[in-house]
């Protein structure tokens, strides 16, 4: 079952995982990382994933839901709650999976820690996908950090066809060392595509439940216990990493060695042909033999890997002389490119250019746009929050101040509330998609009326988590599996947490969204304004609005929405028949009425 | 090993592109990676995808400078990526001009003559007209897979396999209409 040296390849390992011969018939697929997760998840048998959408991670949910005859999947509330049904299920002795994004596990680390202490009767594969580079995100935090504080095992693909092979792996050291596993992938290994070998699935049926409060009731009489089982568990963990034949040396000259891991493997293959490798693919706990040996089979140590010095701190803390985060930047992704530049290589490229920005921006169309064009009219302070909405920071509608992480826009709003008064209690409002107030803002709304607040709260309900996608969420009325299911009401949970002002406006009737915000910034109550229109991208759009060039002024009220489908062209408003939807946005603010 | 650079706007077709080509490069026998990015950059930013093919790929990503052809449907996009190609690298770009947001709202302006000033840069230069000839064909929505025909005249495909590929990869009603698309940039005199 287990692997261990001596195994060639990564092929015949898996065949051995299988207790079968390699069969040569298997199918080639073109997979990204995240397919390959849900691909290994449904070989591996797992019964149960959890999830809530975050870029670099949500394909992995979107694909394991292709399996749902065999897979139950489900969108969580949030991560937390996504990590604590996947818990319920390893109780049972079920195989489950949970799949977030960096960030998302701060959110459900409360229970991985616990599940650190309780084990997994079921194989549990706990995914993680950073994002190096910050592509979609609001930091660039390295989550190998989390295996090693919580003391579970860590695995890190390089490649799509190894993001199957250790999703598969990775439920079997789960159950094998009765511990959850960290899958660690980056935005690289999970949007990036390569040739996977798929396999059978192999059904492991739930073992069952059967109470063990010493193990899953962890109080500190029997927590305590527990943690002496986890430490023994991290040196079980060590000989199984020193004999994981995916550790693996690649000897070439010996002046330079690199140990590495992950997409950074790849990158010092393409630039260092000829240099020693480790690669090392059980990171956590790090095989101190294995680095022993190659560093005392080389010159030089130089360690590759993106973000913070993780492999470095340790490989120094085992008195070995390395050379890493001096040369390879700790900020941003690497790529072949950078990793060259770091040891010396000079060749030339063309220099950058100086030509405009085109950063993202809201879609033409999109309801958001009626609430920031009137908080930026009123000259409002918003707390912002996560999703495509904070693009309502940008120029020119500037209508966001905060963005903290999912769910701050409530509480934020209100410390600044209680920390200034009556200084800012008129001028300022929450503003929160629809999903991220389902996700984490109900507490936050419970807090200000609790506490006496009188925030103001903008829930732009788009009806779907679209940064992300268009996942369904608990206000779609649809699962993840394609099931209807009951629709829960923004309006219905604001009135349960004890709001009474609670109103629905539509954001593309700008003077009814002004009106109402107006009104309600003042109020000395809490409110809830639920600014409800679908995202313009799910919807059929209206036939497109044109400018009468003889009214129009060239005032340049019309481009203060941002909206990519209206620029001026000699001193003329113009729309872009293509991008329009006709939402009729711009001809509402024209003064002029040269917008039809 | 070959490297691609596609770029481009979000929502102009250069991830479906980049899909056929990496599938037709699969088709064929080769090691093929592709990477993307997903998420807040396909909102109308700039977006780039890489596809590197060969007997064996190990980086999915193409660094500065390492391009062998950049594959841009915007002239704008081609200017800014211009560092991902290689010296002696080749340069596809859609003679195409899609005002960027901070162009529209007129605190920056859209550089004039791009296709003169990639000439004076890049030796390798193929200027072509997609959206003209996706506009002929009936439908814009196939330029990307014009741009495809024309990059096909420099890679060592099969035609046979571009087509079944791009079969499978499109939604049933437009495979004819894709078909041509392709074939019509494949001739074209760019």
């Amino acid at each position: 079952m287990m692997i261990s040296e001596g195994m060639p390849s990564p092929y015949s390992v898996t065949s051995c995982l299988c207790g079968e011969f390699l069969k040569w018939d298997i199918m080639r697929k073109f997979m990204s990382g995240n397919e390959a997760v849900a691909r290994g998840a449904y070989e591996a048998g797992c019964r149960i994933a959890c999830a809530y959408p975050g870029t670099p991670s949500s394909e992995i949910l979107e694909n394991i839901a292709k399996y749902k005859d065999k897979i139950y999947c489900e969108w969580s509330t949030n991560e937390k709650v996504a990590l604590e049904v996947a818990s319920g299920a390893v109780f049972a002795g079920t195989r489950s999976l949970v799949a977030m994004k960096h960030v998302g596990l701060n959110v459900a680390a409360d229970p991985v820690f616990s599940m650190g202490y309780i084990g997994a009767t079921g194989g549990f594969v706990i995914v993680s996908a950073d994002d190096p580079g910050m592509h979609s995100s609001q930091n660039e935090q390295d989550n190998r950090n989390y295996a090693r504080a919580v003391k579970i095992a860590m695995l890190e693909p390089s490649d799509s066809e190894e993001a199957r092979l250790l999703t598969k792996l990775g439920f079997d050291i789960s159950e094998e060392f009765d511990t959850p596993v960290l899958l660690r992938l980056t935005t690289r290994i999970s949007h990036s595509y390569g040739i996977v070998n798929i396999e059978e699935r192999e059904e492991h049926p739930p073992k069952g439940y059967e109470k063990d409060i010493k193990k899953r009731l962890i109080l500190p009489a029997h927590a305590r216990p527990r943690h002496i089982i986890v430490e023994e568990r991290l040196k079980k963990l060590k000989d199984y990493s020193n004999s994981f034949s995916l550790n693996r040396i690649e000897w070439g000259n010996r002046e330079v060695g690199i140990i590495t891991s992950g997409v950074s493997y790849q990158y010092v293959k393409e630039v260092f042909p000829k240099a020693s490798v480790l690669k090392l693919t059980l990171t956590w706990p790090l095989p101190d033999k294995i680095i022993k040996k190659f560093a005392k089979g080389v010159k030089k140590v130089i360690i590759v890997e993106e973000n913070d010095p993780f492999l470095e701190t340790e490989i120094k803390a085992m008195g070995i002389d390395v050379i890493g985060k001096e040369k390879v930047p700790v900020t941003g992704e690497l790529d072949p490119y950078i990793l060259k530049r770091a040891f010396g290589s000079s060749e030339e490229i063309y220099p950058t250019q100086d030509i405009p920005s085109r950063p993202p921006v809201l879609c033409a169309g999109c309801p958001h746009r009626g609430v920031f064009y009137v908080i930026s009219k009123l000259k409002l302070t918003a707390t912002g929050d996560i999703g495509c909405y904070t693009l309502g920071a940008l120029p020119p509608l500037n209508a966001m101040d905060t963005c903290v992480c999912m769910g701050a826009s409530i509480g934020n709003a209100f410390g600044l509330e209680r920390a200034l008064g009556d200084e800012i209690s008129d001028k300022i409002v929450a503003v929160i998609g629809d999903s991220t107030f389902f996700h984490s803002g109900i507490t936050g709304l419970i807090d200000v009326v609790y506490n006496k607040g009188t925030s103001t709260i903008i829930i732009l309900d788009n009806s779907t988590t679209a940064m992300t996608g268009h996942q369904e969420h608990p206000g779609t009325g649809r699962t993840l599996m394609g099931e209807e299911t009951k629709k829960i009401a923004l309006e219905n949970i604001a009135k349960a947490c004890g709001v009474e002002n609670v109103y629905v406006i539509d954001p593309y009737n700008l003077k009814e969204t002004e009106e109402i915000i107006k009104r309600e910034v003042k109020r000395r109550e809490p409110s809830v304004i639920i600014a409800r229109r679908p995202c313009v991208l799910m919807v059929k759009s209206e036939p497109p609005l044109v400018v009468i060039s003889e009214k129009c002024t060239g005032c340049k009220l019309c481009i203060g929405l941002g909206c990519p489908a209206i620029s001026i062209k000699d001193n003329k408003a113009v729309i872009d028949k293509f991008l329009c939807t006709g939402c009729g946005m711009c001809a509402e603010v024209c003064l002029k009425e040269a917008i039809v | 090993m070959t490297k691609i650079v596609i770029c481009g706007v979000g929502g102009q077709g250069t991830i479906l592109a980049s899909d056929i080509l990496s599938l037709v490069a699969m088709e064929e026998g080769y090691d093929v990676k592709k990477s993307e990015v997903h998420g807040m950059a396909q909102r109308g930013g700039s977006v780039i995808s890489n596809c590197v093919f060969g007997e064996k790929v190990y980086s999915p990503l193409i660094g500065l400078g390492e391009g062998d052809i950049l594959l841009a449907f915007e002239k704008l996009e081609a200017l800014r990526s211009l560092p991902y190609l290689k010296k002696n690298g080749k340069m596809i770009v859609n003679d195409y001009e899609w005002l960027p947001i901070t162009v529209a709202s007129s605190d920056a302006t859209y550089p004039e003559n791009i296709i003169k000033t990639l000439k004076k840069k890049v030796e390798h230069l193929i200027c072509v007209d997609g959206v003209k000839i996706a506009a002929d064909l009936g439908n814009i929505r196939t330029t990307n897979v014009v741009l495809l025909g024309v990059l096909a005249r420099f890679l060592p495909f099969k035609q046979e396999s571009w087509l079944s590929v791009l079969e499978k990869r499109v939604p049933k009603k437009t495979v004819e209409i894709n078909k041509t698309a392709f074939l019509l940039g494949f001739a074209s005199e760019a």
